[in-house]
């Protein structure tokens, strides 16, 4: 392919690439003591939380970064980066949408999320988060007809402090990683969901996020707990402008499943990658951890990844539980020079567990990309099982895919199988789809989905859609 | 329908058309024989556009058209269809799936809606049967676990679900047993009428008792050195190609 065509490609292909002009109310760069404070004042938070932020904060100034991904990035300046965003609201909460600022309203309909009668139609409730404050959430008064809390985090904290007390750092304590301890305490938002026994929530939850301000970091925070027979299916979907300077994006996501509930969490995530020389582009360190806390619990995690210009996260399950099941679906797209270290962690610990994990990795460009798993049976975990299949497809001579499976078994019972292949996206298979009347272009995608046809049957079919296009736009010039 | 005029081209440094004149019009059935390394697939590539060959000289013309100026896709979507001789696989990717994206991508361009999926059913099932293939087929990936016959089946099957004018079969006998010899040229022959060509290119006379051809051409070190009608494969079975290899 031609230098000209690949060119023409990358420009159209991150389209949203602008920002809202809208006057932000930040914090002053950089990270002490009073930036914590200045959040959770902002935030009008308890005492309690406050002295919870403040804990972490200390313990993080004792921490060391960690370097052990094989990924490669400038350091991070944490005196420069700015960790409070919020647009300028009327100092009155909006009773209704037409109370919103018009302007971030312009925004959400840019990315395509309907905050009004459309979205009552295709029955989606969107709890949409701009910087760090979250603004209007719907349907709230149909959820909660059913029992179903979804809010924000920041509301949560206000009108159901008794749940966040309950289980906020109970699936990722505040010391479990340098991330970790920095988002506990500079979280800013992210949703709350609580769904009560036996109730299965009547539709799929959305959320959208964007970072907008320069050099401000997301440290978006979520919870979401699914009491004895509940089920929920959550879904997360990210966008973010094109930017020179790297944002950090260091979200911490729990998930607690009590007995014989469900919790699906689907993620579509398209930050901005950098452009093809690697420069700008979001940092995107995410600590993710489902608990199947109660018998028979099952989470499932299912990721389509494309963006950012460094990914490092695995969506875990400690399977604690007995009979429960976790499952991580996954696929990866690294392209230009990105880079991603991602994979997942499932613990057995109670007995009779299962899991299954089914990665998929497309790496094209200079791009390299790594899985990494662990899969670790305790003593006590009798009759576990695992599967996992982890495949590779590279496209183009100077990309990367690398394996790192860990497998630690202690129980004499447990049944852990691996499968690996690795597959290059050939000429001829191009030539073979263009001779039959398609594009290069659509071969490309053909022949991608066919690889990420397992994936994509995960996904919530509304979402699915959405998860394909993203698919083939970052992966518009990869071969060549 | 298919002009070609002193046609060369190379892969890498290596010269293999050598000035190739041939001409096919509508309803013609030609057939080109000729010792390996003669230049038969490259012929097939080029006229498909395979990127990896360069045409160094001459011309081609399709339905009136500059073929070389196009790129492969829209060579396809102008009527033209290489059966391969090595069908590749594309794992994940369905046989039914795969059907209804290259016919809608041949509607697109005729500015036609794409074919709903029951016509598109309908259509499969019929040329299912004219090849005697097994409704499995249709969900099976795309030459994935294929023998070389199915294969090959499997590129004929295509030929007639996308009716293309000018079909060029590149060795479509090569590694068949008598019966899928049969079935393959029964779907030829199925299509062949006034309005479409054939350029079938064998080794064998075998295929073209099945596959009549109006015209024979022996290529010989990347030119056409001796053209006749069906007799003269005959004749190429009994004497090789000897002579007429000396006098290239």
């Amino acid at each position: 392919m031609s230098n000209e065509t690949v060119d023409e490609h990358l420009k159209k292909s991150y389209e949203f690439g602008w920002s809202t002009d809208i006057e932000a109310d930040a914090a002053p760069p950089g990270l002490d003591e009073e930036t914590v404070r200045f959040i959770s004042k902002k935030k009008n938070e308890p005492e309690w939380l406050l002295e919870w932020r403040l804990k972490a904060y200390r313990h993080w100034l004792t921490m060391k970064e960690p370097k052990w991904a094989e990924v490669d990035y400038p350091k991070i300046n944490y005196d420069e980066v700015i960790f409070y965003s919020a647009p300028k609201l009327a100092e009155d909460a909006p009773k209704s949408l037409d109370e919103v600022d018009p302007k971030l309203l312009e925004t959400y309909e840019k990315l395509g999320i309907p905050l009004h009668e459309r979205a009552a139609l295709a029955g989606v409730a969107v709890d949409a988060v701009f910087d760090s404050v979250s603004v209007a959430t719907t349907f709230k008064d149909t959820l909660a007809a059913a029992g179903v809390i979804f809010c924000s985090f920041s509301e949560a904290v206000h009108d159901h402090p008794e749940l966040i007390k309950k289980y906020l750092g109970s699936v990722v304590p505040i010391y479990d990683n340098y991330y970790t301890t920095l988002n506990s305490a500079v979280f800013s938002d992210g949703s709350f969901v609580f769904i009560p026994k036996g109730v299965r929530c009547p539709m799929e939850l959305s959320t959208y996020f964007r970072i907008n301000a320069a050099n401000t970091g997301q440290f978006e925070r979520t919870l979401i707990v699914a009491e004895e027979g509940a089920y929920v299916s959550y879904l997360e979907g990210c966008t973010a402008p094109m930017r020179d300077e790297n944002q950090l994006h260091a979200a911490v996501v729990e998930l607690v499943a009590l007995d014989d509930a469900e919790i699906k969490y689907s993620t579509v995530q398209n930050w901005y990658p950098g452009d093809e020389n690697g420069k700008g582009g979001i940092y995107n360190f995410v600590t993710k951890r489902g608990l199947c806390k109660g018998r028979n619990a099952k989470i499932s995690w299912t990721q389509v990844e494309t963006g950012s210009a460094v990914t490092w996260k695995y969506p875990s399950c400690i399977l604690k539980g007995d009979n429960s099941i976790g499952e991580f679906y996954s696929i990866a797209v690294t392209n230009n020079l990105q880079q991603a270290d991602t994979g997942t962690k499932m613990v057995h610990i109670g007995k009779n567990t299962r899991s299954t994990i089914i990665s998929k990795g497309i790496s094209a460009g200079r791009s390299n990309q790594s899985y990494r798993g662990l899969v670790r049976i305790n003593p006590k975990a009798e009759g576990a099982r695992n599967y996992t299949q982890c495949d590779s497809l590279l496209m183009g001579d100077t990309c990367g895919a690398h394996t790192f499976p860990y497998i630690e078994v202690k129980n004499q019972s447990a049944k852990v199988e691996h499968e690996a292949t690795t597959s290059k996206v050939g000429d001829d298979q191009i030539f073979y789809c263009r001779q039959r009347g398609m594009s290069e272009e659509d071969a490309v995608n053909l022949i991608v989905n066919g690889f990420c046809k397992e994936v994509f049957r995960q996904l919530p079919m509304e979402f699915a859609v959405e998860a394909q296009k993203l698919l083939a736009v970052s992966l518009e010039g990869a071969v060549g | 329908m298919l002009e070609i005029n002193q046609l060369a081209a190379r892969i890498e440094k290596t010269e293999i058309l050598k000035g190739l004149n041939l001409s096919i019009k509508p309803g013609e059935v030609h057939a080109i024989m000729g010792p390996n390394g003669s230049g038969k697939s490259t012929l097939a590539s080029v006229l498909a556009g395979r990127e990896s060959y360069e045409v160094t000289g001459g011309t081609a013309t399709f339905r009136g058209k500059d073929l070389l100026e196009m790129d492969p896709e829209d060579r396809a979507r102008e009527g033209l269809f290489l059966a391969f001789q090595y069908p590749i696989e594309l794992p994940g990717v369905g046989n039914s799936y795969f059907l209804k994206t290259a016919i809608n991508a041949h509607r697109k361009y005729r500015g036609e809606d794409p074919l709903d999926a029951y016509e598109f059913l309908k259509m499969l099932k019929e040329n299912m049967k004219v090849l005697e293939m097994d409704a499995t087929f249709k969900n099976r990936f795309v030459n994935v676990g294929f023998s070389g016959g199915e294969k090959k089946r499997n590129e004929i099957l295509q030929l007639l679900m996308l009716n293309p004018t000018m079909a060029v079969l590149d060795e479509t006998d090569s590694g068949l047993d008598i019966d899928a010899l049969r079935v393959v040229a029964k779907g030829v022959n199925h299509l062949r009428d006034q309005n479409h060509s054939f350029l079938v290119i064998t080794h064998y006379q075998r295929l073209l008792d099945y596959i009549v051809p109006d015209y024979v051409h022996v290529l010989v070190d990347g030119k056409i050195v001796r053209s006749g009608d069906k007799s003269l494969a005959l004749e190429l079975e009994a004497h090789g190609y000897g002579d007429l290899a000396q006098t290239a």
